[in-house]
């Protein structure tokens, strides 16, 4: 185990390397040039390159890349062309309303989505499951931008229940950070209940046929406890493997998400640093995202050997 | 449902440790800003988002009122000598810095020079000065070493980069390093600590500033400020605009979306406001390279222009846009109907008969088009059915804002990644005067984006700066806007009404001014 952990975070590092290469080269290869951006409309050539010049974007790819990893190695991100602040003070900043986003998303989504899928498995083929099936493919294929415009004109508009847009920080209080957060959550967990509920259907679905459930019944286990101790626990490997996808997916989600809530998260700072050409803000929210990636799979990996003690590294 | 979600509120209102929102304890004016401030160095950058942010926590020694007259600001008694070669300023009484510290001479002399650095006027001013001094802390002097007849009129400006006043300290970074301190003397004060890029900005009253005793006018006047605290919300997505002023979040969206337009106007509850002018657009062409180095070939891409047909396209109701086929806004001193032979209106026998004359070979005209850039995206496909009418060879582009901005600094052939043609939007303040307007310039490759060499504008733009009076000046305005057009340097495509959406219960006292001036707004 201790040497699996060993060998899986050493194994990051020539992961992240590649990936800030990557991203490192995407980004000079783009079109579209930051300095632009910066000087404005009615600017001159002159200016155009004077602020070329100060953003060091006149030296060599090498050198450019070769400044960015020196910084990396110092624990620095570097510095926003924009914003002139360190790209890891910006993350900070809107880390906050990114991660409380996905956390609840994350436990609204596993609070609707297993009872579901096992409710569904439970009563397989019959109308329950078929209807609950038949949401879970609604919820799939609606964009998450048509469910958010559409929770916000009943819920925000026509009900005035919640606001419309924004986030409400933690240390303001738990009203308005609840209060800004249900509508997004909600919007987002919708599409992963669907895909979560219909891999835990499959899977107890699949479990339920197993002879051991058929042991647990004969020995006059009550249905709920044959359900939950059995089936589910001996599902849950599948499962856990698609929430830990899911969390992924939540990275892309959430961009989208925080543009229809105008939510200040990490999603409209990536949309953001696209937009305006900020290489080194868009290098670090890449590999942050990156480096949450590849946790959360190391998270998942270490997962299997406490739901199936079958499993061995 | 709706049971649902109210008890669930209320519950973790009950249980939760709200705090008592500012809105109750303070006047706090929500605003929607036309884009998110992200430089804070007002000579950086020439987006309207920063003079907006200018002019709420700097001052600057002259304004401008709303009918564009140069009215004193900072400065009280001024004067000049006969041949306005020498001119004294004196500043006013109560001028302080947001810590503290009063306004003096040295302040004001060193934020001048700085602008002067970066700024195209600035730098002609002080390229006609002999020197700027000092008398006393209150006190300063300017002698010029050639006619300079703008002096007034640079001290104002609202284009491009006006000339706030900041502490010595402040003014004295290098003007290719950005400012890290932004302590101004203006009617608000910048909160520093509760600035959040992309979120919100918050300024908050400037209790200790004196305003004038003359009522609000464009950026001069008294600059009262009626709330305590104005937060400026982020919000970039039309639709979650309109949203937010519907439901009471926000107070007031800057520039309302055209396509949010009929839904605001609508709304009981929204009513509109002329807080920010009118702007224009136009069409640039590349006078560097093929086939728009030649002249003719250029003034005949001019006849295409439609202006109906393209301010329609893009502004969709009528109400929004007029058309104006002077390069200067109407309404303004220097608008006028010479127009040499640019009518605004399609001429386009003449413009196939000029490319016949001009032996235009059928070379590809590469017209940029900013796809995802809804402020501009519905001119381009109509750009190119008129000049396609005419016999043009358009091949549309099409690409990202930043990388239109980028292109656009590329003077190869377009065959070799360069342009030949694109569109973009001015305000008022950038083209009221000739010399404001960055694209009018004749001085080849040293000018703005397109190149255009012509001796003849370059001369007509210094006779303008020298000359005295408003007579020869307008004279001389019209003179420039003909060789504009002769030389093809660009056409106007319309005038836009920007307007301002305010929630009509709430909000009153919008100041018109020529920028985003938020002094003298009231909240209910």
């Amino acid at each position: 185990m201790f040497s699996f952990l060993v060998r899986r975070i050493v194994a990051i590092v020539p992961v992240l390397f590649v990936i800030a290469l990557i991203v490192f080269m995407m980004t000079r290869f783009a079109p579209g040039d930051p300095a632009a951006a910066i000087v404005g409309n009615d600017a001159s050539a002159e200016n155009l390159a004077r602020v070329r010049s100060n953003l060091g974007l006149n030296d060599s790819l090498p050198v450019q890349f070769g400044r960015w990893g020196w910084q990396l190695l110092q624990g620095s991100l570097g510095e926003s062309f924009f914003l002139k602040k360190p790209v890891s003070e910006l993350i900070g900043q809107r880390i906050e309303p990114t991660f409380a986003l996905t956390v609840m998303t994350l436990v609204m989504t596993v609070l609707i989505a297993v009872p579901l899928g096992v409710i569904a498995a439970w009563r397989h083929g019959g109308w329950l499951d078929r209807m609950l099936m038949g949401l879970s493919a609604l919820g799939f294929s609606v964009p998450a931008f048509v469910i958010g415009y559409v929770l916000i004109w009943i819920v925000a508009l026509r009900w005035q229940l919640l606001p419309v847009q924004g986030y409400g920080r933690i240390s303001d209080g738990i009203g308005p950070w609840l209060s800004h957060l249900i509508l997004p959550a909600t919007t987002l967990s919708i599409i992963y209940v669907a895909l979560i509920a219909r891999v835990t259907r499959a899977a107890v679905a699949e479990a339920m046929t197993e002879d051991y459930i058929r042991t647990a019944r004969a020995k006059g286990l009550s249905e709920t406890r044959v359900l939950t101790r059995h089936a589910l626990a001996n599902a849950a490997v599948p499962i856990v493997t698609v929430i830990g996808i899911g969390v992924a997916l939540l990275i892309g989600g959430v961009v989208v998400t925080e543009s229809v809530f105008a939510i200040p998260g990490l999603g409209s700072l990536t949309v953001d640093a696209v937009l305006s050409r900020d290489f080194p803000l868009i290098q670090g929210i890449t590999l942050l995202f990156s480096a949450v990636y590849v946790a959360v799979n190391l998270m998942v990996d270490i997962s299997y050997l406490v739901l199936d003690p079958r499993i061995r590294y | 449902m709706r049971y649902v979600l109210t008890a669930f509120l209320f519950g973790a209102l009950i249980m939760g440790v709200t705090r008592p929102s500012l809105a109750q304890e303070t006047k706090v004016l929500r605003v929607v800003p036309q884009s998110d401030l992200k430089i804070l160095d007002p000579i950086w950058t020439t987006v309207f988002v920063m003079r907006n942010h200018g002019y709420a926590i700097y001052d600057t020694l002259f304004g401008v009122d709303a009918e564009g007259q140069v009215r004193p600001q900072m400065v009280g008694e001024y004067s000049s000598s006969a041949d306005h070669m020498k001119w004294s300023f004196a500043l006013r009484e109560g001028l302080h810095f947001h810590d503290g510290k009063p306004v003096t001479s040295a302040d004001v002399i060193q934020s001048l020079k700085r602008w002067g650095e970066r700024d195209s006027l600035g730098q002609r001013l002080f390229a006609a000065m002999a020197s700027i001094q000092a008398k006393d802390d209150a006190t300063f002097e300017m002698t010029l070493k050639q006619p300079f007849g703008l002096v007034l009129e640079a001290l104002s400006k609202p284009a491009s980069v006006p000339p706030f006043i900041m502490p010595k300290s402040v003014a004295e970074t290098p003007s290719d390093k950005q400012i890290d301190s932004y302590i101004g003397s203006g009617p608000f004060i910048f909160k520093v600590d509760e600035y959040r890029p992309g979120e919100r900005v918050v300024y908050v009253k400037n209790t200790k500033y004196v305003p004038r005793n003359e009522p609000a006018s464009g950026t001069a006047g008294g600059k009262v400020v009626k709330v305590d605290r104005m937060e400026w919300v982020i919000l970039t997505d039309a639709q979650t605009q309109t949203n937010a002023i519907t439901n009471g979040e926000v107070d007031l969206i800057e520039w309302v979306p055209a396509d949010q337009y009929l839904a605001l106007k609508n709304n009981p509850k929204i009513d509109f406001a002329n807080l920010v002018p009118k702007g224009s657009f136009a069409l640039h062409l590349n006078r560097l390279v093929p086939p728009f180095n030649n002249v003719k070939i250029a003034q005949a891409a001019l006849m295409t222009v439609s202006q109906e047909a393209l301010m329609r396209a893009q502004m969709v109701h009528k109400d929004l846009y007029n058309t104006n086929a002077s390069i200067y806004p109407t309404g303004t001193p220097y608008n006028s109907d010479k127009t040499s032979f640019f009518t605004g209106k399609p001429q386009l026998e003449k413009a196939r008969a000029l490319l016949k004359e001009a032996g235009y070979q059928n070379e590809p005209v590469v017209l940029l088009y900013p796809a995802n850039f809804a402020v501009l995206n519905k001119f381009p496909p109509v750009m190119a059915a008129l000049l396609k009418q005419a016999g043009f060879n358009v091949d549309m582009q099409s690409m990202d804002w930043p990388t239109l901005v980028a292109r656009r600094a590329m003077k190869n052939p377009s065959t070799q990644g360069g342009w030949n043609a694109f569109i973009t939007g001015w305000n008022i303040p950038d083209n009221v005067n000739p010399l404001f307007y960055a694209p009018i310039t004749g001085n080849g490759e040293k000018g703005w984006f397109g190149w255009t060499t012509d001796e003849r504008l370059e001369t007509l733009k210094d006779e303008f700066l020298a000359v005295d009076s408003e007579a020869q000046r307008k004279a001389l305005a019209v003179r420039i806007q003909e060789r504009v057009y002769d030389a093809a340097v660009l056409a106007p495509l319309g005038e836009y009404k920007q307007l301002t959406a305010i929630r009509k219960e709430a909000i009153g006292g919008i100041v018109t001014s020529p920028v985003g001036v938020f002094w003298g707004i009231t909240k209910n």
